[in-house]
């Protein structure tokens, strides 16, 4: 019962979709303002999903089932890291061994979910916007789970969420040190690539490819997108927190860091122009690896 | 009035169309989501994808060639879909009313429920179009 509670309302799917709605929110209306616009008002995009609910589902000829299913498994396993990340914030002893693992794994999994829907979709538009995602998702998953494991290595090989908040408890939070702050950058950029926000929505591009890999989603399937969007804009910020910045993990303290990285995320978008796939293929095999590997190595030297 | 139908009509998802128009509808449309005029406050959006729209915004007159696309546009559309006329030429096809290539008026093939005069309507009209448009979908519901 407990267990279906955390999953289903707190700190799970409910309570981590209005979170990430609400940032959503944040981020047009600090989008507006910066381009002297008045912005939605603040229950903007949970209208928009209320609305989604009501209109009619196409299926388009030709179609596999999967369309329909694929948006269902990317929602579970977002809400699903809502659920382990909150627990381990909340209460230490809920966390397991192994579930920085399970996280790594379920946070590839909308990706996944939007490749399979997409390409089954029977698009041509769509299939370009498949193959845009899946070389982003080959372009970001090697510098971030380089920026994970350089935190492992500090906390002397701990695979365990509450021990990596244990230890930054007693030494401090990794960002104050080099790896960490190396790290941190560069999974910065890498949930900037997973949100799929520009400058790396390539595979979502508006203008270009008539949103991609959505374009034939309509009603209840794109609603359960746009969630699963949300709820990604809560987890993986919470994910760095955790990671990078749990010295102090009160509520106050947690929020101001969360509105922080929230900041950071709404800056990059609103500075920057797309990049094309190639272009955010070389930026993340080439530089970002690289301060990732830089990082692991002043892990191991525990600088 | 259902939640979802209110919910229509504070988050309107625009598909523009350009239907063989002169352009000028389009500026027009576009200066709508302008920071002087701004209608993302009303939770207005242009979308790229029929699939995703409420409003499917037409300019210009209806030719030959663009009565096929624009039906099987129309059914592409999840409902309730609405449809703007904007400009002039869509409402009643102005001066290419005796045009060898102009057939027939948008609402012979379409039910169009807003005209919205105009060549082209300036932002403001388009505007009060809209205000008209979800008056409409309140009292319908």
């Amino acid at each position: 019962m407990m267990l279906l509670f955390s999953y289903l309302i707190f700190p799970g799917f409910l309570f981590s979709a209005c979170a990430g709605l609400f940032a959503g929110w944040i981020d047009r209306k600090i989008t507006a303002r910066l381009q002297w616009r008045v912005g939605p008002p603040w229950h903007q995009n949970f209208t928009d999903v209320i609305k989604l609910l009501g209109k009619e589902i196409i299926v388009p000829e030709g179609s596999k089932g999967a369309f329909l299913l694929s948006p269902y498994f990317g929602l579970l396993s977002a809400s699903l890291v809502a659920a382990i990340l909150g627990n381990s914030l909340r209460l230490s002893m809920e966390s397991f061994n192994g579930d920085v693992i399970v996280v790594l794994y379920l946070l590839v999994i909308p990706a996944i979910a939007v490749i399979v829907g997409a390409s089954s979709s029977a698009n041509p538009l769509a299939s370009v916007g498949v193959s845009r995602e899946m070389k982003m998702v080959m372009a970001y998953e090697l510098p971030f789970i380089l920026a994970v494991i350089s935190v492992v290595i500090k906390c002397g090989g701990n695979i365990r969420l509450s021990s990596i908040l244990n230890h930054q408890a007693i030494f401090g939070s990794h960002l104050l040190s080099f790896s960490g702050i190396l790290a941190f950058i560069t999974s910065m950029l890498c949930i900037q690539a997973k949100l799929g926000i520009v400058p790396f929505d390539a595979s979502e591009a508006d203008q270009e490819i008539m949103s991609g890999v959505l374009i034939e989603y309509s009603g209840l399937p794109l609603a359960i997108f746009k969630l699963t969007k949300a709820v990604l804009l809560y987890t993986l910020p919470v994910f760095l927190i955790v990671l990078f910045w749990g010295k102090d993990i009160t509520v106050p303290a947690l929020l101001g860091k969360y509105l922080t990285i929230l900041a950071i995320i709404i800056l990059i978008k609103n500075t920057n122009p797309r990049l094309r796939i190639d272009q955010a293929l070389r930026f993340f095999w080439g530089p970002v690896t690289l301060v990732a590997l830089l990082a692991v190595i002043l892990a191991i030297f525990g600088i | 009035m259902g939640i979802k139908l209110k919910a229509l009509t504070r988050s309107i998802w625009v598909f523009h169309v350009s239907n063989g128009s002169c352009n000028n509808c389009d500026i027009e449309t576009l200066d709508c989501f302008t920071p002087r005029f701004d209608v993302e406050r009303f939770g207005i959006q242009l979308v790229g994808s029929v699939r995703h729209a409420d409003v499917i915004l037409i300019a210009g007159a209806m030719n030959r060639k663009s009565v096929p696309r624009m039906k099987q546009i129309y059914v592409q559309a999840p409902k309730p879909c609405l449809v703007v006329a904007c400009g002039i030429c869509a409402c009643s096809q102005h001066m290419f009313k005796d045009s060898y290539n102009v057939v027939e008026p948008l609402d012979k093939i379409l039910p169009v429920d807003l005209y919205i005069p105009g060549c082209p309507p300036k932002p403001e009209a388009i505007i009060s179009g809209i205000v008209k448009l979800v008056a409409k979908i309140r009292s319908k519901g």
